[in-house]
């Protein structure tokens, strides 16, 4: 096994050798995503960001990417496969990415290395993120005015901090119009399982909620509000064509900016490893046309975005923690470090989060 | 009373894309080859499927491009390890790696898009009776062929000569041989059937589950359909109740977290995968009686002297 894992570390090095010697001239831009380009959702809108970069940079750079690659230990061998293949920056796009990469860019000091959603940094290993939450609070307060039982039904994937802030964010907004809103909760522990996505999207259909929100990446949810005529909101891109009755607003990633930015840094010799959280304001983060709903919800929803656009983050104070005790006073704004390492429920959310 | 009716339509959609590819996988196996291509084969099904009904507008269309699919795509295992004699868990786990990356390559121009679904059968009066009507009479097309299919098979595969001879070359390809029997050919039509199978199963996925194209969208199916034909210890009843089985405890936890049962989430998204090992250590406790269902030549090529 070791001899055959050698011979295979060997030809893959040779090969990467031939394919560096080819493209010296060019900055070779790696991406890995953990879902397929296929799945219309996350990874999509990555593989997105990367289109644009081929479209701005041309023939300046050459792009590369690995898709369907696992959270874990088959993530080593994606980011390293890529640094020998001669790739100068490379982003990871899945916080399950996060050790990983940390291990490679140490292995490989002079290649650049971006991790998305994470927290961990290096010397050449930047971490870049979305203020998806912030989104997530428009919804909350959109569930809130459009939902007749009081009820939400909310799809997750895995307990997270980027996932936690989400709920917490949405009941926040929800609360602020209706403080008795309920939201239920079901893990189907995967970011990507259409079958089970709507299989869980109509047990919480037939549960109660009327409106669904999801934090995994299909269609198929929405699909399910359409055919049962309710409401649900999309993920990650606009998926009105999907649902063209029952989709409310979508939170869609546009990385493309951010992308372009950090490529081009990396051709003129100025990339430094980064820590950003780019939101609504830096359009990384946009809300797809309000669709299906009144007039003056609409209105609400537009001026909660333009109020989060001037600076308003959803988590001001006061909020109290699940159990009651309080976490934020009147007017204190939680800082991005507790948002990033958020393992704990607000006040008003009915459900037990998986440790 | 809605809620119950609503629960058991659910656990049926999730339960016919396994019943219908196990039952197919079940027929390839009591010929004695073991295909483990059925994530494969299934995934070129539903990507067929959607991609035939997108096109054409109609699901039906669909429905058959799937199964065709499956088939032909199952004649390449066959032509390897039938013709070509070679090993058939390395052919099959191969060809599952191959439908993944095809359908993802054939369906680059389909994501993204919203597809044909099967319409649900409608027949006025019977279908608007409380309760038993939307369950018997109210439920997607392949749900009563999955259902035709398993009593059909228990009848070739029982009570039928030519299930007898499908069943002997299964348990001795050599002897079936001796007798004048063309095993080549009944293996390549049993192999055929499977990929068939499995490729309606897909379009189930692709134009009834959740009508759209996204690639992986079986996300591990086809072994579960593998898993419920050994679970079922090649009877085909018992794979009908396996699925079903597995889609109950798949649902019911859904349902337990959205009711807001306590219990680690996790724990509960593993438990059809435990429920399945538990009822497959009770079944197989009788050593006797899962020695005479399993198919003695299983898994071994088969060369014909001449």
């Amino acid at each position: 096994m070791k001899r055959l894992l050698i011979a295979l570390m060997t030809t893959a090095a040779a090969m990467s050798l031939a394919a560096s010697a080819q493209a010296a001239d060019k900055l070779k831009a790696c991406w890995v995503y953990t879902g397929p380009i296929g799945d219309f959702g996350y990874s999509y809108q990555h593989d997105q960001g990367r289109l644009d970069v081929e479209k701005a940079l041309g023939d300046k750079v050459e792009t590369a990417y690995l898709e369907n690659v696992s959270e874990g230990p088959d993530a080593d061998r994606a980011f390293e496969r890529l640094a020998r293949e001669g790739c100068k920056i490379i982003f990871g796009t899945s916080f399950g990415f996060m050790d990983p990469e940390v291990k490679v860019a140490k292995k490989f000091p002079k290649v650049m290395f971006e991790h998305a959603t994470g927290y961990k940094t290096g010397d050449n290993l930047g971490i870049y993120n979305a203020r998806f939450y912030e989104g997530r609070y428009i919804l909350g307060q959109i569930a809130a005015k459009e939902s007749k039982a009081g009820v939400a039904g909310y799809i997750v994937s895995f307990p997270i901090p980027e996932v936690v802030m989400g709920i917490n964010s949405f009941m926040l907004g929800a609360q602020s119009i209706n403080p008795n809103f309920k939201a239920k909760i079901v893990w189907v522990n995967s970011w990507f399982d259409p079958g089970k996505e709507a299989d869980a999207a109509k047990a919480l259909f037939d549960q109660g909620a009327d409106i669904i929100v999801q934090h995994t990446d299909s269609t198929a949810a929405l699909q399910v509000a359409e055919e049962r005529k309710l409401k649900g909101f999309g993920q990650s891109s606009d998926m009105i064509k999907f649902a063209p009755k029952a989709q409310l607003t979508s939170i869609v990633d546009d990385w493309g900016p951010y992308y372009i930015s950090r490529v081009q840094a990396a051709l003129d010799g100025t990339w430094k490893p980064d820590n950003v959280w780019l939101g609504i304001k830096d359009g990384a983060v946009k809300m797809s046309a309000y669709t299906n709903m009144p007039d003056d919800v609409k209105a609400m929803a537009q001026a909660t975005e333009k109020k989060i656009v001037e600076g308003w983050n959803p988590f001001t104070g006061p909020v109290a923690k699940q159990d009651g005790t309080p976490w934020l006073k009147d007017g204190e704004v939680a800082d991005d470090g507790a948002l990033l390492g958020m393992n704990f429920y607000v006040k008003g959310v009915d459900d037990k989060l998986p440790q | 009373m809605d809620i119950t009716v609503n629960i058991l339509l659910t656990i049926a959609t999730a339960a016919t894309p396994l019943l219908i590819a196990a039952i197919g996988e079940l027929v390839v196996e009591r010929s004695g080859v073991l295909n483990l291509g059925v994530e494969g084969m299934m995934i070129m099904g539903a990507v067929a499927g959607f991609g035939a009904g997108y096109l054409t507008g109609s699901p039906w269309i669909g429905l058959l491009a799937a199964i065709a699919m499956g088939a032909v795509f199952s004649l390449l295992f066959a032509v390897m390890t039938l013709s070509l004699a070679t090993n058939q868990v390395a052919t099959g786990l191969s060809l599952t790696l191959l439908g993944l990356g095809l359908s993802g390559m054939m369906g680059t121009g389909f994501v993204g898009q919203p597809g044909e679904k099967l319409p649900n059968l409608y027949i006025p009066v019977l279908t608007e009776i409380p309760v038993v009507g939307k369950l018997l009479f109210g439920q997607d097309p392949i749900f009563y062929i999955s259902i035709a299919l398993t009593a059909a098979v228990m009848w070739f595969l029982f009570k039928t000569r030519t299930g007898l001879t499908l069943r002997s070359i299964g348990d001795s390809h050599t002897s079936a041989h001796a007798l004048g029997i063309k095993v080549i050919r009944y293996r390549y039509l049993a192999v055929m059937f499977g990929g068939a199978c499995a490729g309606l199963a897909g379009g189930h996925l692709s134009l009834v589950y959740t009508p759209q194209w996204v690639e992986n969208m079986s996300a591990g199916r086809g072994w579960i359909a593998l898993a419920l034909v050994v679970f079922a210890s090649w009877r085909p009843w018992r794979v009908l109740a396996g699925a079903y089985i597995f889609g109950a405890v798949w649902i019911g936890q859904l349902h337990a977290q959205a009711f807001g049962i306590p219990v680690p989430s996790q724990l509960l998204s593993s438990l059809p995968y435990l429920a399945t090992i538990v009822v497959l250590v009770l079944i197989s406790r009788n050593k006797r009686l899962t020695m005479m269902n399993t198919p003695a030549s299983l898994g071994q090529p088969f060369v014909p002297d001449r």
